[in-house]
């Protein structure tokens, strides 16, 4: 167990999940929070064609460029839920349904065409698009804990600003900050976690490192700040768990055993949690239930004399 | 006396940890139009929903006719929020009241010439006739509560629910869903109506019901509806204007 | 029949029986479902796999309803806990996913499963396993599995047309006049699990997201009724499939991938060109559009 965790491939590997887990935690909550939790899972489908298209061009797997592809696809799907959601009767879960599926087919037709045209040169492409931790090299390892680095930094320099721009944004407006820009920001910090994350947990469950922490931390704390930063915690610690227990098999992949492990705090959470758990919560039902039944027998009591 | 339709007991509900309702005892006698006021936050939707099972209840007993919601569903009719629904929603006018009738149509059958025609007329009653084939988004707010209105009169009920009917619509359109609810009054139908225009109470209302998580007071509109009673309901959040017994009265808080 | 009608009628089959699917899918505000059922059902048909150790037809349908219906309970009992609605899916599907993928790559192995296949599904090979069915003779195993489904599909539509359209625009009213709105809700998810799991092998998840969503909503922008929104939108399902099939035959690329860029490309028109909702009636006419959003 000691010999798989101390090969060095696996410690980098480690090391760049926990930093891409915290980054999504960070990031996951801001989208909790702005009632986009399944942005996520359109933005990581919609940078499929970006993916591919930058392969095609610079015909070798340097993540790097892949990255920049895919967020150029990414966002202009980020855009065009929005628009199509604006301009049209069209509500926003629609849009994004059909952007993610339409974008997807796009990039399994380019896929295809790739395949045909590179010959055998595709292999690295594909584990990044379905997420093979693994197959990552020390220089995907630098390029993606950079990233997470300054997706991380941006996150947590702008509390009070993200706070603002979340909970009240017409104040905020009225407070002489750009909305405009806030918006913008966001969804470029959004657009570079889930391309980065993509290479290590797949298009697919990338939504799963964003959306699980952020309700988790949900259950243990009602400060903003608090919940930033568990949600962080609880994304780094998955990742990082996760990783490790997909290294103790050959084969195993990264990215579904990640996102167990997320899933088993949420479950945790969702249980014990102090907030909203359910176990506190029907404590607190039945107290309530107490309660009114015994005002219930005052009252009667009062009334009968 | 006329006999009580609608018992409640004990009624309490919640939202999460927070008591919307608790302890409310009430009776309606049947023919009456009782509007339900208080201030925001009160728990006058809860009251309804909860009454009408579509909100959990903590405790206590609803009763219709002595018997359960259950069985006197068929009699009952219930008018939502209008921004309760999608109004995008791919449809008419016509069709939105004969919605109303879909509970008497029974399973695997479609609404029958007749049906159409007895939503046809819910609607004329509303002034709403030539709206019937009118794309329901492209309606007014005022028209749309009229379609809702009309569907409620479509199902042809005894008892009638009615979620703020008369917020954010034009004067023509209360005019008309006043003189909707003075006819039923006429023909012997019971009515709830929530409300939040303290100053039309007593003009359209026999009855009124204060409820600020319980009920403050309840009862002939003339008897209940004072001043004292009122203040202690909204607990001092009010304006009064005007003197003698001719209050116009807001609400503050609002 | 020639090898290439039978993809076109198969492809079409899909595109009808999502086309009307997806019509309520989006007026129910549920799209997304769409996309997590489709993920989810790749654990019903892994575990069917493990139970009856064969790819068979019977086996996977019902363990990708089972899977399907499984979602839509998860969620919304993740829901009723007051978890956000949007969040309760991305939990619940990604959950089930990894699982699944999990259980694939360690005891089903590589046999007849792997996960590309299931996300792009590989529509080329549905003519060569074929039924024989009295009268008709060999028809493709898939081919005849949709129109078995498209049938159902129809049937429960219009046996329960009235009580979809109240309870898909107004639950509140449809549960005080004792319509059993839970019940519809799983009816209709059930129905959204069959519709996907029959069209997963022929043409992948991603595409039956496409087909279920995608039509339905550019039939949204032509019309304002019902009936016609769900005749459109199995019309554009169709069209999806054969102009799908054109642009693959042309780039000579993925058949599935094709149709789904057609449905967005059916959709782009709509988007601009619609008399009703389009962008340029609105660009042209801006007062009437005002009149009706604004008010």
């Amino acid at each position: 167990m000691w010999s798989t965790l101390l090969h060095s491939n696996t410690i980098w590997v480690l090391l760049s999940t926990m930093i891409l887990g915290f980054a999504a935690g960070g990031i996951g909550c801001l989208a909790y929070w702005k009632r986009q939790n399944l942005m996520s899972d359109a933005l990581s489908h919609a940078a499929l064609p970006g993916v591919v298209v930058a392969f095609f061009i610079i015909q070798e797997k340097n993540l790097l460029l892949l990255v920049i592809g895919a967020a150029a696809s990414a966002l202009l799907g980020a855009f065009l839920i929005q628009w199509i959601t604006n301009a049209s009767r069209i509500t926003e879960d629609t849009a994004m349904g059909m952007t993610l599926s339409v974008f997807y087919g796009v990039g399994i037709m380019l896929l295809s065409i790739a395949n045909r045209s590179a010959g055998g040169n595709q292999s690295g492409l594909n584990s990044f698009i379905y997420g093979q931790a693994a197959a990552m090299v020390r220089s995907d390892v630098i390029t993606m804990v950079v990233l997470a680095g300054i997706v991380i930094l941006i996150i947590f320099i702008g509390f009070k600003e993200w706070k603002l721009y979340l909970f009240d944004a017409a104040f905020a407006k009225g407070i002489g900050m750009s909305v405009r820009s806030m918006n913008v920001l966001y969804t470029i910090v959004l657009v570079t976690t889930i391309v980065i994350g993509i290479q290590a947990v797949g298009v697919i469950l990338m939504a799963a490192m964003l959306i699980i922490p952020a309700v988790s931390a949900r259950y243990w704390t009602h400060s903003f700040r608090n919940m930033i930063l568990l949600s962080s915690l609880v994304g780094g610690a998955a990742g990082a768990l996760g990783t490790w227990i997909s290294s103790t098999g050959s084969g195993l992949p990264t990215g579904p055993f990640i996102v167990l492990v997320s899933a088993a705090i949420f479950a945790i959470s969702l249980l014990f949690g102090k907030e909203k758990g359910i176990i506190i919560r029907f404590i607190q039902f039945k107290v309530q239930q107490r309660d009114s039944e015994r005002n219930q027998f005052v009252m009667d009591k009062g009334g009968s004399q | 006396m006329r006999s009580s339709i609608i018992q409640v007991d004990d009624l309490s509900a919640s939202y999460q940890k927070n008591k919307v309702l608790s302890n409310v005892n009430f009776n309606v006698e049947e023919g009456t139009i009782t509007a339900i006021v208080g201030p925001n936050g009160a728990g006058k939707s809860t009251l309804i929903k909860t009454m009408l099972g579509l909100h959990p209840q903590l405790t206590g007993t609803v009763r219709f006719w002595d018997t359960s919601f259950k069985i006197a569903k068929k009699k009952i009719g219930y008018v939502p929020q209008r921004g309760s629904v999608d109004w995008d929603f791919p449809t008419d006018a016509l069709d939105v009241v004969t919605m109303g009738l879909y509970g008497k149509i029974g399973w695997f059958r479609f609404p029958s010439r007749k049906d159409k025609e007895k939503a046809m007329n819910a609607l004329k009653k509303m002034g709403m006739e030539s709206y019937a084939h009118r794309q329901i988004s492209q309606l007014s707010g005022g028209q749309q509560q009229r379609v809702f209105l009309a569907r409620a009169l479509a199902q042809d009920a005894e008892l009638y629910f009615m979620d703020e009917p008369l917020a954010g619509v034009d004067a023509s359109t209360e005019k008309a869903i006043m003189a909707i609810l003075k006819e039923l009054k006429r023909k012997g139908k019971t009515v709830l109506v929530v409300h939040h225009d303290l100053q039309t109470v007593p003009e359209y209302f026999d009855h009124v019901l204060l409820l600020n998580k319980t009920v403050y007071a309840h009862g002939k509109t003339e008897e209940v509806f004072t001043k004292d009673n009122i203040a202690t309901t909204y607990g001092g959040n009010m304006q009064w204007i005007g003197k003698g017994d001719q209050y116009v009265v807001h609400a503050t808080s609002q | 029949m020639t090898y290439t009608m039978w993809i076109i009628l198969t492809a079409s089959l899909v595109g009808l029986s999502c086309g009307v699917i997806g019509v309520f899918l989006i007026l129910r505000k549920q799209a997304m479902m769409a996309d997590a059922i489709s993920h989810t059902v790749l654990l019903g048909i892994v575990i069917a796999y493990m139970v009856t150790q064969q790819v068979s037809g019977t086996g996977m349908l019902i363990g990708g309803i089972l899977a399907g219906i499984l979602t839509a309970f998860l969620v919304q009992m993740l829901h009723s806990l007051k978890v956000q609605h949007d969040a309760s899916l991305g939990i619940v599907f990604t959950t089930l996913f990894a699982v699944g993928v999990i259980l694939i790559s360690t005891s089903v192995g590589n046999v007849h499963l792997d996960v590309q296949h299931a996300l792009m599904g590989e529509i080329t090979f549905i003519p060569f396993t074929t039924v024989e069915i009295p009268l008709i003779g060999a028809v493709p195993k898939a081919t005849a599995l949709l129109t078995v489904v498209l049938i159902l599909v129809i049937f429960f539509i219009i046996a329960f047309y009235k009580e979809w359209k109240i309870t898909s625009f107004d639950p509140a009213l449809a549960a005080s006049l004792g319509i059993p709105v839970i019940f519809f809700h799983y009816l209709f998810m059930t129905l959204v699990s069959v519709t996907t799991v029959a069209s997963f092998d022929a043409v992948g998840a991603i595409l039956v997201v496409a087909m279920l969503i995608t039509p339905a909503a550019s039939a949204y922008l032509w019309t304002d009724k019902l009936m016609w929104m769900l005749i459109l939108s199995g019309g554009f399902g169709v069209l999806s499939a054969v102009i799908g099939y054109w642009i693959a035959t042309w780039l000579d690329t993925s058949i599935s991938g094709s149709m789904a860029f057609a449905t967005g490309c059916i959709f782009l028109f709509g988007f601009l060109l619609s008399p009703k909702h389009g962008l340029i009636s609105r660009w042209v006419r801006p007062e009437a559009w005002k009149e009706e959003h604004v008010s």
